[in-house]
């Protein structure tokens, strides 16, 4: 059977048919529902072995490369992608290559981008070539990934990459695209649930109980209802690097805002590191802050502390006192020496951060947040799974990120 | 495979669309798949692309009888089996009303044991089942499967006289199991594109005027193309809004100017305000198809 091949393309491509459905498909064969024709074909076998939009890219894809439909479409990206998954760090940037990055503006950065793709016929790495690849620029983004990027920059690489290659599915893929909704949904497992006082309902089996003892004169049993009993304290990046992330973290931040099953929420907001104060509103002003110190003492360690942010910044940021970034507010402790008292302070924590995790080990700073708090990526999946480390069975480490390279664990 | 399908590939009805619902080549393939396996055939899609619609079309399509089962958050498998009304029981037992020693009059078939027992065989409605618990499709798993299942209280068994046609819907809302997925034909109803639109709407309003349904299609697709929508205007809502521009008797040059009722196609607030706020910047709609980056795409 020729088309059996078809079958193991699929499953190489990551697609989880199964026998089962694949015996469906033979079924609707026999029966000539495909009416021999490709199109026919092509409906009726996706009907039966995918089970959900977010595979039908991956499908056309193989579909298309094993009916040869549309050659070649994915050579250059999937190359792309390779070298990019394995980057090698790159050496700080000078302040005056920072100054010379910045003052590029994206349609010049578009520009570059789209001819060096041209040119670009082997890895380059630590080159002058890969500014931007360490997560700061937004073309960064938009190149590496061609599918499932709608969290990095802007969308002008991925249109393009789109009208290349015409799936139409493509916008389903992944679980990237982070709406309210999907992150409530992921939240709804921040759940421990506990009777304490309230109002009460009526315990059925206890009744039942009660009514049997008592020979049948019925006797109704009420019990506190049960309650959800987990405060949350959200720390925020913001500014900076966080700029390209700011629909994410803003739909995280309003799903947050409308969950009204936690029992408290607070959320605070800081730029870079955790340093003596953080502030209660995104414009980080001194008069609506508080001290971090004082954080510590209001907030209990039953409290779950979630940090967002991407943890990339200067490493003497993190690590020198008198680090923080704005002058006015420095002080001789190490951010470092804050983040750290917040992660022994609170019992269970963790850090979710926005940019792709392949990029998490070409920043030093992101390694060391990474070895205090357990990292997640900032998707629905990993604030799945985030959530999972806040109330679920205690991690039993934190898994830092590892620097390329480095093998020991 | 206990499938009737696998043993005899005997011809079936095929459904080929209503004409009062334009369903695309890939769903007439789905629904079909679905009938001749004798599986469920689940739908997913924005809300607003008529996946609740197809059943009843179905229906229509193949002269069936349709049940519906639509689903709750509070939603248990068994309600769809059967349910034993123990507190009428107990009450008729206290106040000596009814035949309390005959358990059958308190056993109340649901919509899946009301299906089996028909004669011919039906359509039933699955709606939204992702509203329920996240364990609720792993619970009808064997029934779905198996056609049959047996009332606890009296013994009885309930088996599919003839299997029905099962059609489940989805919002998304909850990731179904795999086990579950496995046994189902899947269809997910794409937004329609420029040309389904138009035959969409020949449906519902074949009487709109061919200058006004031009612009009204480019101000729905230039609306769904505004990224900051949090809800984007789907199908239903656009046949609502024709439906209120025709009875205010809304001429083309109108619309070329504003979006009157634009409240039949946002129900967002803040959408609304982020509309009107362009609107009153001073910033116009496009009033042609060129002028749009997508015309007609998602």
């Amino acid at each position: 059977m020729v088309f059996l091949e078809f079958f193991y393309a699929l499953r190489a491509a990551g697609l989880k048919s199964t026998l089962q459905e694949w015996r469906m498909l033979l079924q609707c064969l026999e029966m000539g529902l495909h009416d021999s024709k490709i199109e026919g074909f092509y409906h009726v076998a996706r009907a039966c072995l995918v089970k959900s939009e977010s595979d039908f890219d991956t499908f056309d894809l193989t579909f298309a490369q094993f009916f040869e439909g549309i050659e070649g479409v994915i050579e250059i990206p999937q190359e792309l992608l390779e070298w990019l998954a394995n980057p090698k760090p790159f050496e700080e940037l000078t302040e005056e290559q920072r100054a010379a990055l910045q003052n590029l503006d994206i349609d010049e950065l578009m520009e570059m981008y789209q001819e060096r793709l041209k040119e670009q016929t082997e890895r380059h790495d630590g080159g002058g070539k890969w500014i931007g690849t360490g997560g700061r620029s937004p073309f960064g983004h938009g190149g590496e990934h061609p599918t499932g990027l709608r969290v990095g920059g802007p969308g002008g690489g991925r249109s393009a990459m789109k009208v290349a290659e015409d799936r139409q599915f493509s916008d389903y893929r992944t679980d990237v695209a982070l709406d309210t909704r999907n992150v409530k949904l992921a939240l709804r497992r921040l759940r421990q649930l506990t009777r304490t006082d309230g109002p009460e309902e009526l315990d059925i089996d206890e009744t039942v109980d009660k009514t049997c003892r008592e020979a049948g004169e019925i006797e109704l049993v009420f019990r506190p209802k049960k309650k959800n009993d987990v405060r949350l304290l959200l720390l925020l990046d913001v500014g900076g690097t966080m700029d390209p992330y700011f629909e994410p973290v803003s739909r995280l931040l309003s799903a947050f805002f409308e969950e009204r099953g936690l029992r408290d929420f607070k959320a605070f907001y800081f730029h870079n590191c955790v340093y003596e104060r953080v502030f209660e509103s995104g414009r980080l002003l001194r008069s609506e802050s508080m001290m971090t110190a004082d954080l510590l003492r209001t907030y209990g360690e039953r409290w779950k502390l979630m940090i967002v942010g991407d943890a990339a910044m200067h490493p003497s940021e993190l690590n020198s006192a008198r680090g923080n970034i704005n002058p006015r507010m420095e002080t001789d402790t190490s951010g470092h020496a804050w983040l750290d008292r917040l992660a022994r302070h609170f019992d269970r924590s963790v850090w979710l951060n926005p940019d792709r995790p392949v990029e998490w080990a070409m920043s030093s700073t992101c390694r060391q947040v990474s070895t205090m708090f357990p990292m997640y990526h900032l998707s629905v999946q990993g604030i799945e799974e985030g959530v999972k480390g806040l109330v679920g069975a205690r991690p039993a480490m934190v898994r830092p990120v590892m620097a390329p390279g480095s093998s020991q664990l | 495979m206990t499938n009737a399908a696998a043993a005899s590939p005997e011809r079936f009805e095929r459904f080929e669309g209503t004409s009062g619902y334009i369903a695309s080549r890939s769903l007439v393939d789905a629904v079909n798949c679905a009938l001749a396996l004798e599986r469920p055939l689940l739908v997913k899609g924005e809300p607003g692309t008529g996946k609740t619609l197809l059943a009843h079309h179905v229906a229509e399509g193949l002269s069936m009888e349709m049940d519906s089962w639509h689903i709750k958050s509070t939603s248990k498998a068994e309600d769809g089996l059967y349910v034993y009304d123990t507190v009428q029981r107990l009450n008729d037992a206290r106040f000596g009303d009814g035949d309390v020693k005959d358990i059958r009059s308190y056993i109340r078939l649901g919509p899946l044991g009301r299906v089996f027992s028909a004669e011919e065989r039906q359509v039933l409605l699955i709606d939204e089942i992702d509203k329920a618990d996240l364990e609720f499709p792993n619970d009808i798993l064997r029934e779905l499967d198996e056609m049959q299942f047996t009332v606890l209280e009296t013994g009885d068994e309930v088996v599919a006289k003839k299997r029905p046609m099962v059609i489940i819907t989805s919002n998304n809302e909850k990731e179904l199991p795999d086990a579950f997925l496995r046994r189902c034909v899947f269809h997910f109803i794409d937004f329609p594109d420029l040309e389904q639109m138009r035959q969409i709407v020949d449906v519902h309003h074949p009487q709109v005027e061919k200058k006004l349904l031009e612009q009204v299609l480019v101000k729905f697709y230039w609306l769904r193309d505004q990224k900051e929508l949090r809800k984007r205007p789907s199908t239903s809502e656009l046949i609502d809004w024709i439906t209120a521009l025709l009875r205010a008797g809304a001429d083309p040059s109108q619309l070329e100017a504003e979006i009157p009722f634009m409240g039949a196609l946002l129900k967002n607030e803040q959408d609304t305000r982020t509309i009107g706020s362009f609107l009153d910047r001073g910033g116009k709609p496009p009033t042609s198809f060129d002028d749009l980056k997508s015309p007609g795409r998602r």
